[in-house]
């Protein structure tokens, strides 16, 4: 879902530039509580593996594909704050290095897939959690659906600046049609893959997944921590 | 305290080792369809409206690698690369921001 430049309009794209900022400029400080020696390198990996991700586009049809977007899955494994900032991370690196994101989209980038990404992702995650049975079981489900309700809101609110200020004279409601429509299946793949990955790190660390913090993770891993 | 911190590492170069596989090796099989708002970009007519990007000077633009012929060593490279830059940005952004560990109770 990488924007390029010439989307948006000048005022659309420096707007979402100023929230992005904002939106970084709040995370850096709210990560430190998300963030000690054991947590701070698994984010660092977590931006890494969401780097890695992105590049697997998958097939979803009609000759179209998709990829990992990472924002509920950043956010479930290191907190939301954390999740934000690793994949604002990632859009830096591919604007800066890869050609892909628009400099000037970085702003609108970074709103629609770190922050609108992590924090409805994470939002969906803690509400279907809620509702789940109180066991590390439950994580990875929540993480999935967490995912999939990600990638069509992130697809919605881009078509929105699209109305707002998209360059092209194209329908709203055309552009909203195929954007969410597209982005439901391709939000399928970000929960399968968010869902197995998080079940991968909870079945041998547990103790590193934010969004597990507080559910039974088993005592063996408490007290070897305690007799050490 | 030992054990835990060999466990940690470990999951961390089994972790790095996943990344830099799917993005050094397993990116040569991905998809190459436009991604989905590429793709509605064209079908509704607004894909036009996209600027070329901007030439960072980068190597690795469009994760391919300047000067390599093979392409799955151009990508492979650009991958490794890609992977290697989000770890030490992200790595040593988040080790700065964290916080220290507060000086040891005696019990």
């Amino acid at each position: 879902m990488h924007v390029p430049d010439g989307f948006l309009d000048a005022p659309t794209s420096v707007a979402t530039g100023v929230v992005a900022a904002a939106g970084v400029g709040v995370a850096l400080r709210k990560a430190r509580a998300e963030l000690d020696d054991r947590t701070a390198p698994m984010a660092g990996l977590v931006a890494a593996f969401v780097f890695a991700g992105q590049m697997i586009n998958f097939p979803v049809g009609a000759g179209t594909s998709g990829h990992l977007l990472g924002g509920a899955l950043a956010a479930v494994l290191v907190g939301p704050w954390t999740g934000a900032l690793c994949i604002s991370v990632v859009l830096l690196v591919q604007s800066l290095f890869m050609a892909d994101g628009g400099l000037t989209a970085l702003g609108t980038n970074i709103t629609l897939m770190a922050i609108v990404g992590a924090f409805v992702g994470y939002a969906v995650f803690r509400l279907v959690l809620a509702v789940l049975p109180r066991r590390a079981g439950s994580v990875p489900v929540a993480a999935a659906a967490g995912a999939f309700v990600s990638v069509p809101t992130a697809a919605a609110v881009f078509t929105l600046l699209f109305a707002i200020g998209g360059t092209a004279d194209v329908a709203t409601g055309k552009v909203l049609a195929a954007m969410v429509g597209w982005h439901v299946v391709i939000g399928i793949g970000e929960a399968i893959v968010t869902g197995l990955v998080v079940s991968a790190v909870i079945a041998s660390r547990p103790d590193l997944v934010h969004g597990a913090r507080g559910l039974a993770t088993r005592a063996p891993l408490v007290t070897s921590e305690a007799a050490a | 305290m030992r054990g835990t911190m060999t466990r940690q590492r470990r999951f961390l170069a089994i972790g790095l080792l996943v990344a830099l596989l799917v993005a050094g090796v397993g990116s040569y099989y991905a998809s190459s369809h436009p991604d989905g708002l590429e793709y509605v970009a064209g079908k509704t007519g607004f894909l036009d409206s996209a600027d070329d990007p901007v030439d960072t000077g980068s190597p690795f633009a469009d994760y391919g690698t300047k000067g390599v012929d093979d392409e799955r060593l151009s990508g492979g490279i650009a991958g490794v690369a890609g992977v290697g830059l989000t770890l030490l940005i992200g790595g040593g952004l988040f080790w700065v921001l964290r916080r220290r560990p507060a000086p040891q109770r005696q019990d």
